[in-house]
C-alpha cells in the first residue's frame, strides 16, 4: 500500500469535519465578534437530529408506508436535520446571546460554554448515556487503486464538505443576505443604523453555522457510527483552533485551516509515535500562530469577512 | 430586603436542622442494617458496564430480601445497597468511595469496575480501611500493597500473556500489532503486558507496530495505516466498546482482513450492537462465556435474561460473584459488633481467608495481594453475533 497517498485520503476525510465546524465558528465571529463555544455541541445535536430523522425514514420504509432508496434517505436526512438544527442554533442565539449583546465579551463566551454544558447534559438526561449507533445509509464499497483504499463513504464526506464550503462562499458573496453579513462584519455599529436588521442577520448567521454543523454531524455519524452526548467537545475545540488558524473572521480560511489541521494530525501520527500526536500537532499550531498571529487570512485590525 | 435575607437564613437553618436531624436519627434507628456500597459507571464512557453492575446487584439484593435478610451469627440484618455513579471518571470514583465510606458508613464496597477508576478509588478504600472488591479491574495496581482491596477477576499480567499464548498456539503468528489508549490505565497496562509476553515468545522486535491514541479519539486511520504497512499478522486491541466498533470498522475499510484479538473489556452486550458484522470472527480473552454455560452460571444467565431482556456480560457475572464473596465474608465473621471500623476489619480478614470459592466465573482462591487464581476464557464472536466459548487458557 502507498502509505503517503493513503494518509492524504485519511486526512481529507478527517479535515472535512474540522472544516465544516470551523466555518460556523468563523461566521459568528465575523458578524457578531464573539466565539460561540456551544458550537461543538450543536454539532452533537445535529448528529443526533440526523440519527432520529434517518431512523424515522428507515422505519417508514420498513413499515411499508414509504419505501425510499438509501441515497434519498441520506439526502433528506441532511436537509431536514440541517433545517431542524438551524432552529436550535437560532434558539441558542435568541436565548443565550441576544440578551448579552452589549455585555462584556467574556460574559458572552461564558454563556457559550454554559449552553454547551446544557446541551450535553440535556441530551444525557433525555436519552441516557447509552451509545447510539448511526444507521448504515451507505452500504460501504471499497475501491482500491494506486495502493490506496478508499470507501464510497469517504468520497461522499469529502465531496459534500467541499461543495458546502463553495456554496457558503457563493452565498456570502452573491446574495443580498450575504452582503448584509459582510457589511455587518465590516462595521458592527454603523451598518445597523443603515437599516440592516441586526437581529435577523444574527439569527441567519447562527442558523447557517448550525446547519453546517448538522451536516458535519451526520457525515461524522456515517464515518464513526458511535454517537454519545460528549462527542462534540473535543472535535469542537479542535475546530475552534482551525478557525483561529484560518484567521479570525475568514470563512474560507477557516475551511482551509480545518483541512490543514486534519493533515497535521494524521501526518504527525504517521511520522512520530502516535502517543505524541496532539502534543506535536498543537505545538505546530503554536509555531504557526507565532509567525502569523492573525492566522492565514485574518487581519490585525478588523474581523472583516474576507472572501 | 434585609428582612427577606433574614427569613431566608431561618429557612436554610431549619432545613439544615431537618436534614441533619433525620440523618442522626437514621443512624440510631436502623441498627440492624448492613449497607453495601456500589461504585459504578452509570453514566460516562461505559454506561452499559454500570447498568450490568446495577442489575446484578439488584438481583443479589432480591435473593437476600426473599430470604428475609442476611443472617450473621444468629442475627438477621436488613441489607441496603447504596449505588453511586462514578461517571466513568477517576476523580468521581474517588469522591464516590469517600462518600460511601465516610458519609454512608458502608460495611464494604463493590466496584469501581474499570481500572481507570478502580486504581485511584482503591487507594481511598485502603487508606480509610474499608474492604473493597473490584469485580472487573484487571490492572495489578488496583490491589498491589493494598490489604483492604480485592478483586474478582484475573489480572492483566496474566491476561496479556494468555492472549499472546493463545494467538501463538492457535495461528502460529510471529508478528503482532497493538493499538491502545495511552491515556487509560487498563488498555495501557494490558498493551504493555501483551508486548512483553509476545517479545518473550518471539524475540525483540516481533511487535512490529505499537500504536496508541488518547481517550475520545474517533479517527484511527493514521495508526491503522501504519499497522497495515508494518506487515503485522494480527491486531491486538485491548479497548472498550466505545472505541472497538470504530477500530474494527476503520480497519476493515482500510483493507485489513487479518484476525483482530481483544481483551475482557470487549465482553459487553453493547459491542455487538454497535459493531455489527465488523466484529464477527474476532476473538477476545475474558472471564466467562455466556454461550455454552452450565450449572449455576447458566441459572444466573437465564434469570438475568428473563428479568432484563438480554444476556448478561462478564461485568454482571463478576459483580454477582463479588457480592457473594462479600456475603460469604460477612457470614464468616460469625457476628457483627455494630462498630463499623471493627466490622470492616472482620470482613476484610474473612475475605482474605476465603479458599476455593465456587463462583459462576470459576473457582477462586485469593492470593496475599487479594487477587484470585482462576483460568482465562477465550471467546470467539460467531456469525450470529454471540460470544461463544472457544477454549481455556490455564494459569501456569
Amino acid at each position: 500500500m502507498n502509505v503517503f497517498l493513503q494518509s492524504v485520503v485519511n486526512a481529507l476525510q478527517w479535515g472535512s469535519f474540522y472544516a465544516l465546524i470551523a466555518l460556523g465558528y468563523s461566521m459568528v465571529y465575523s458578524v457578531l465578534m464573539l466565539f460561540n463555544f456551544a458550537h461543538g455541541d450543536i454539532f452533537m445535536v445535529g448528529a443526533y437530529v440526523g440519527l432520529f430523522v434517518s431512523t424515522a425514514l428507515v422505519g417508514l420504509g420498513a413499515s411499508g408506508v414509504l419505501a425510499l432508496p438509501n441515497w434519498l434517505i441520506l439526502v433528506l436526512t441532511i436537509i431536514l436535520a440541517a433545517i431542524l438544527t438551524s432552529f436550535v442554533g437560532m434558539l441558542v442565539e435568541r436565548v443565550g446571546y441576544r440578551p448579552l449583546r452589549k455585555a462584556p465579551r467574556a460574559s458572552a463566551a461564558l454563556t457559550g460554554l454554559m449552553i454547551g454544558i446544557i446541551l450535553q447534559t440535556g441530551n444525557l438526561a433525555l436519552l441516557g448515556a447509552r451509545r447510539r449507533s448511526f444507521p448504515t445509509l451507505i452500504e460501504t464499497t471499497t475501491f482500491e487503486f494506486a495502493g490506496v483504499t478508499v470507501t464510497n463513504t469517504k468520497i461522499v464526506i469529502v465531496l459534500v464538505s467541499i461543495l458546502l464550503m463553495i456554496a457558503l462562499h457563493q452565498f456570502v458573496r452573491r446574495t443580498k443576505w450575504g452582503m448584509a453579513m459582510r457589511a455587518m462584519a465590516y462595521d458592527f455599529v454603523v451598518v445597523p443604523l443603515m437599516g440592516v436588521p441586526i437581529n435577523t442577520i444574527a439569527a441567519l448567521t447562527f442558523g447557517l453555522g448550525s446547519a453546517l454543523a448538522a451536516v458535519a454531524g451526520i457525515l461524522f455519524g456515517l464515518a464513526y457510527p458511535v454517537l454519545e452526548p460528549y462527542m462534540g467537545i473535543l472535535v469542537g475545540w479542535k475546530a475552534f483552533v482551525a478557525a483561529i488558524l484560518g484567521g479570525r473572521g475568514s470563512v474560507l480560511g477557516a475551511g482551509l485551516a480545518g483541512f490543514l489541521l486534519g493533515f497535521i494530525e494524521i501526518f504527525v501520527a504517521l511520522l512520530f509515535p502516535s502517543t505524541f500526536r496532539d502534543l506535536i500537532a498543537f505545538s505546530i499550531v503554536i509555531v504557526i500562530l507565532t509567525f502569523r498571529p492573525h492566522g492565514f487570512f485574518g487581519e490585525a485590525y478588523s474581523a472583516r469577512l474576507r472572501l | 430586603m434585609s428582612r427577606r435575607v433574614g427569613r431566608l437564613t431561618v429557612l436554610v437553618a431549619a432545613a439544615l436542622v431537618v436534614v441533619f436531624g433525620a440523618a442522626g436519627c437514621g443512624a440510631t434507628a436502623e441498627q440492624a442494617v448492613i449497607k453495601i456500597g456500589i461504585n459504578a459507571p452509570l453514566t460516562g464512557d461505559i454506561p452499559k458496564v454500570g447498568e450490568g453492575t446495577k442489575y446484578a446487584a439488584e438481583m443479589w439484593l432480591e435473593d437476600i430480601e426473599a430470604a428475609g435478610g442476611l443472617e450473621v451469627g444468629g442475627v438477621t440484618y436488613k441489607v441496603e445497597l447504596i449505588i453511586e455513579d462514578n461517571e466513568s471518571k477517576a476523580e468521581s470514583a474517588v469522591a464516590a468511595n469517600t462518600k460511601l465510606i465516610t458519609q454512608d458508613q458502608v460495611l464494604a464496597i463493590i466496584g469501581p469496575q474499570a481500572s481507570k477508576q478502580a486504581v485511584p478509588a482503591g487507594e481511598v478504600a485502603n487508606n480509610l480501611e474499608c474492604p473493597m472488591i473490584s469485580p472487573w479491574s484487571t490492572n495489578p495496581r488496583t490491589t498491589k500493597d493494598r490489604p483492604w482491596v480485592f478483586r474478582a477477576c484475573f489480572l492483566d499480567d496474566f491476561q496479556g500473556p494468555a492472549a499472546a499464548k493463545f494467538v501463538t498456539e492457535e495461528f502460529g503468528f510471529t508478528k503482532a500489532a497493538v493499538l491502545y489508549d495511552v491515556a487509560s490505565d487498563y488498555p495501557k497496562g494490558l498493551a504493555e503486558f501483551f508486548k512483553a509476553a509476545w517479545e518473550e515468545l518471539h524475540g525483540p522486535g516481533s511487535v512490529v507496530a505499537f500504536e496508541s491514541f488518547t481517550t475520545k479519539d474517533r479517527d484511527f486511520s493514521a495508526q491503522l495505516t501504519k499497522i497495515i504497512d508494518s506487515g503485522a499478522e494480527f491486531l491486538f486491541t485491548p479497548q472498550y466498546y466505545d472505541e472497538v466498533p470504530l477500530i474494527l470498522k476503520q480497519a476493515h475499510q482500510l483493507g485489513f482482513d487479518k484476525p483482530i484479538v481483544g481483551s475482557d473489556s470487549w465482553g459487553s452486550a453493547e459491542l455487538v450492537n454497535l459493531a455489527g458484522e465488523d466484529c464477527y470472527g474476532c476473538f477476545f480473552t475474558t472471564h466467562y462465556a455466556a454461550a455454552g454455560a452450565t450449572g449455576a452460571t447458566k441459572e444466573f444467565i437465564d434469570r438475568y435474561e428473563a428479568k432484563y431482556g438480554y444476556v448478561p456480560d462478564d461485568v454482571a457475572a463478576l459483580t454477582w460473584d463479588s457480592l457473594h464473596l462479600i456475603e460469604q465474608a460477612i457470614k464468616d465473621t460469625g457476628g457483627l459488633t455494630g462498630d463499623i471500623e471493627a466490622d470492616r476489619k472482620a470482613v476484610r480478614d474473612a475475605l482474605a481467608r476465603i479458599k476455593n470459592f465456587q463462583g459462576i466465573t470459576g473457582n477462586m482462591t485469593f492470593t496475599e495481594e487479594g487477587d484470585p487464581i482462576k483460568a482465562c476464557v477465550v471467546v470467539r464472536i460467531n456469525e450470529e453475533g454471540e460470544f461463544e466459548f472457544y477454549k481455556f487458557v490455564e494459569p501456569e
